[in-house]
């Protein structure tokens, strides 16, 4: 994604911002909104000018006792991980770094993470970004600023225009402000390996984890791990004592599928989940990297329809990674699976699925409505 | 609180409406006569009523397409309804509308376990879809108090929350899909099985939206496996303060309950005198609910009892037993039914942060004084989710009017202090004309226009959630 593009501003406030798409609503000159551009996910866009979120920085509030968290659009996702620490409390829904994967080197900010929901392996049990996110303020294609949503984690007043802004990838409005409902971190991990499950084995474990009542915040199957063989890897979070119960538990009830290795030590669990969440395998490697969500237990069915040259399951198999031959027709090759899939790294396809006519009238609908004139991202998504 | 006039050309073209959705319905499926629709009059805010011009009950997603494209092409305003248990009065018609209940649709049409999803139609009542799913360990987490009577509908469109969403948030949490018609008459499927819906997240932007974008006909809800056990511990307070900070520093401690539920002294009598919980003499109760194993639990609730400590508790009472966890809970359950018993209540549903707890009660206790009506708090304090009770005698001329007020001023001070209008019971008609309090111009037109997008007329519900000044240009 490598547009010449002209013009580079950078607002230092909300209010500038505002006047800044006034003016475009004038000139008619289109944006791209950049964060910290480390995810450059969707279709080529042709904007005018680069709009630059990175002035608008800052944790605007931060009630550890309630546990909520309000910050600028700009701020770095480090700054805010950093400030949940010293609390022990964090983001609930992972999110994901693409810079590895995706050849980036810049700072991602908050604002990146809740444009395209990047959400890791937690969302399986905490939902993605937009289940935590509970209050935006952003600046419409029209130059007015708009908040929804607020600082509090139980809010039905009026419409969830939240839900809406998270995963917009910047079509719908600038966010200018972000809140969001936050957890304390686990104090101790278990993970449960099972090595040599083929992947309609591993489908089966991963489910019947699920089903168990040991509240598992991680399931992912790796056919092919670092060494060759077949990983899969469940993890339990929580209270210490609690986390080793439920993790010799688990281990007992899923005896059937082999017998687990469990693993404890922080550091190692760390990069396990890192290299799932990041999907590090797929990093510095070719080719086109696709990302498809579809009801667990046909991960299977995808990764045997797809012929990818690699390939592994996260959220139970909710969630498959691809890495296939550049400019391969995946869409075709799982049309009759129900889900849709998403082209996260490569050209020449459509980045995210075409949706059907009503569906994509009332998307196209609201992006009138939000950015009349077509200022933000125009191409990107719709 | 104000409705619109009813359209006289609707009213006088009733027998043609009427006769016209019988072409689609079965004859009982349509309910005409004046005695009939009075089932229809209001929902669960009684202080509105208003009989509809007709009230239809569709068998599927189809008949419901059918009647809303009749109503569509005859310009007539319709009011979807599903078990009527709003306190907001979202189910509330008017005299030119027609009532659309889902109350037959009422099926399970799919549930994987494996997948760890139902999908049922809307009809259903909330407490029927753990029903159908516990004989395998399965339940489905959001449990509004009136979950015996709400149907799934309802939550979907108010996105109800519960005493367990700390842990498992509220309804849009837990909805993976929902097949909708538009009040053109058009079927869209959004979301299903797979975890995250594709493009725009039409899902989130659903539920929640009142009954005024489309009706949902069916829902792919996410179910969860049951924990092992659940224990609560009672812990009585000799002020309100005290009872807050601690709710503070047990959330802070790392240790997240599934549910922290707080009583103030007027409800804890009120509940006494009621349902006899034996609940000790204090200013302000918590009920604390941990899960999970035996052992899980007693770490839990160690720690929670080590924070409690420091808050110097009159009296802290941790279950042994099955009986002893219902008794615990019993008094809370019925806390609204037991200030029923007394008076006639009004109940708010404002959201605070945590940390005003304090102030907040503080502010309605002087209020309360000031109006001279008595108020009771009950509330999930681990979210800031309050209901203070307003109680007031319905007969008394003058009495709804002062409790609308004073309810008005507590929601005012909600917002004043970081908070928001509702929490989990929606705006309907009841905080409708206070949206200005929250939102700026520009904040609900942006609402307004997501309407224009789902429904251009203006028919499905239109008097609810935006003050009626603000909506005039736009409903017919
Ligand atoms: C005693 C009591 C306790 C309560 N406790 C709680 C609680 O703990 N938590 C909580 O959140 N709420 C609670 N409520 C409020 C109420 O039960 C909820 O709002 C519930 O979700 C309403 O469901 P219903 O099926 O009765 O909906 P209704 O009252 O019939 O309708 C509610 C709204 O949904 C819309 N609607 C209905 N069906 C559809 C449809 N098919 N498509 C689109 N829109 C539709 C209606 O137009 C209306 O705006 C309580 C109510 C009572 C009376």
């Amino acid at each position: 994604m490598s547009e010449v593009l002209e013009r580079v501003v950078r607002p230092a406030a909300e209010a500038e911002l505002a006047s800044i798409v006034k003016e475009a609503v004038t000139s008619k000159s289109s944006f791209q909104i950049r964060g910290g551009d480390t995810r450059p996910i969707g279709n080529p866009l042709a904007a005018a000018q680069v709009l630059e979120t990175g002035g608008l920085t800052g944790i605007t509030l931060y009630d550890p006792g309630a546990l909520t968290l309000v910050a600028r659009a700009g701020t770095p996702l480090s700054d805010i991980e950093a400030a949940l620490d010293a609390e022990g409390q964090m983001l609930p829904f992972e999110p994901m770094d693409h810079r590895a994967l995706l050849g980036t080197t810049g700072t991602p900010t908050i604002g990146g993470v809740v444009a395209t929901n990047a959400s890791g392996p937690r969302r399986l049990k905490a939902g993605s970004c937009r289940d935590s996110l509970i209050g935006v303020r952003f600046v419409t294609g029209e130059g007015e600023v708009v908040k929804n949503g607020g600082r509090v984690m139980k809010n039905v007043t009026g419409y969830d225009l939240v839900k809406l802004m998270a995963g917009s990838y910047g079509t719908l409005g600038v966010m200018t402000e972000v809140s969001f409902k936050v957890l304390p971190k686990p104090q101790a991990t278990a993970v449960l390996l099972f090595e040599g499950l083929d992947t309609a084995e591993a489908t089966a474990c991963l489910a019947d984890a699920m089903r168990s009542p040991f509240d598992v915040s991680g399931a992912a199957h790796i056919p092919v791990g670092v060494d060759g063989a077949p990983v899969t890897m469940i993890r339990i979070e929580g209270l210490e004592q609690s986390v080793s119960y439920r993790a010799d538990a688990l281990a007992k009830e899923l005896r059937a599928h082999g017998t687990a290795e469990i693993e404890t030590d922080p550091v190692r669990t760390e990069a396990g989940w890192r290299y799932v969440r990041d999907a590090e395998a797929f990093s510095g490697k070719p080719g086109d990297v696709w990302r498809v969500s579809v009801k667990p237990s046909d991960g299977q069915r995808v990764i045997a329809a797809a012929g990818a040259e690699d390939a592994f399951l996260d959220w139970q198999g909710g969630l498959v990674w691809l890495r296939m031959a550049e400019g391969v027709p995946l869409r075709d090759r799982i049309a009759d699976i129900p889900g849709h899939a998403t082209l996260i790294r490569g050209a020449g396809q459509r980045a995210f699925q075409p949706e059907p006519m009503a569906l994509s009238r009332l998307a196209q609908g609201l992006r009138a409505k939000f950015d009349p004139h077509s200022l933000f991202n125009p191409g990107r998504m719709i | 609180m104000q409705m619109p006039d009813p359209n006289q050309m609707i009213l006088d073209r009733k027998a043609h409406i009427v006769a016209r959705l019988q072409d689609v319905l079965p004859d009982d499926a349509v309910i005409h006569s004046d005695n009939e629709v009075r089932a229809y009059e209001c929902d669960a805010l009684t202080a509105y009523k208003c009989p509809p011009l007709a009230a239809v009950l569709p068998a599927n997603t189809a008949e419901v397409a059918a009647v809303l494209r009749i109503c569509h092409e005859e310009r007539v305003p319709v009011v979807p309804r599903g078990s009527g248990t709003s306190l907001a009065g979202g189910a509330l018609p008017t005299a030119d509308a027609i009532i659309l209940g889902v109350s037959k649709l009422a099926d399970v049409l799919e549930t994987d376990y494996d997948n760890r999803f139902i999908r049922v139609q809307t009809g259903r009542t909330n407490l029927s879809v753990t029903g159908a799913v516990e004989h395998e360990g399965f339940f489905y987490a959001p449990d509004p108090s009136s979950q015996l009577a709400c149907a799934i509908a309802g939550n979907v469109a108010m996105n109800s929350g519960g005493a367990h969403c700390l842990k498992y948030g509220v309804t849009t949490n837990n909805l993976l899909g929902v097949t909708m018609v538009t009040m053109e008459g058009e079927v869209v499927e959004i979301g299903g099985a797979h975890l995250d819906a594709s493009g725009y997240d039409l899902l989130g932007l659903i539920c929640g939206s009142e009954g005024q974008l489309g009706v949902v006909t069916e829902a792919t809800l996410r179910i969860l496996a049951k924990p092992e056990g659940a224990r609560p511990i009672l812990m009585a307070f000799d002020s309100n303060e005290v009872a807050g900070a601690c709710v503070s520093d047990i959330i802070r401690a790392g240790v997240l309950p599934v549910a922290i539920e707080f009583m103030d002294r007027p409800c804890i009598e009120a509940c006494e005198a009621f349902a006899k919980a034996g609940y000790p003499d204090c200013e302000a109760l918590l009920i604390v609910e941990v899960e999970g194993s035996e052992a899980e639990i007693t770490e839990q609730l160690e720690a929670i009892k080590a924070i409690a400590v420091t808050h110097n508790p009159v009296e802290m009472r941790e279950s042994k037993s099955a009986a002893e966890s219902a008794a615990i809970w019993l008094g809370r359950k019925s806390a609204f039914g037991a200030m029923g018993q007394i008076n006639d209540y009004m109940c708010l549903d404002g959201t605070i942060p945590v940390s005003e707890l304090p102030l907040v009660l503080r502010r309605i206790s002087e209020l309360s004084d000031e109006f001279g009506l008595k108020v009771a708090n009950v509330f999930h304090a681990g979210d800031g989710n309050m209901h203070p009770l307003i109680l007031f005698d319905a007969n008394k001329p003058g009495d709804l009017e002062t409790c609308e007020a004073f309810g008005a001023e507590i929601l005012k001070l909600c917002v004043e202090v970081g908070g928001c209008l509702t929490g989990e019971h929606g705006v309907g008609i009841e905080k409708r004309d206070l949206m200005h309090v929250q939102f700026d111009h520009a904040d609900l037109e942006m609402q307004l226009r997501v309407k224009d997008v789902f429904d251009p007329g203006w028919l499905l519900n239109p008097a609810k959630v935006f003050p009626l000044d603000v909506t005039e240009g736009r409903r017919q």
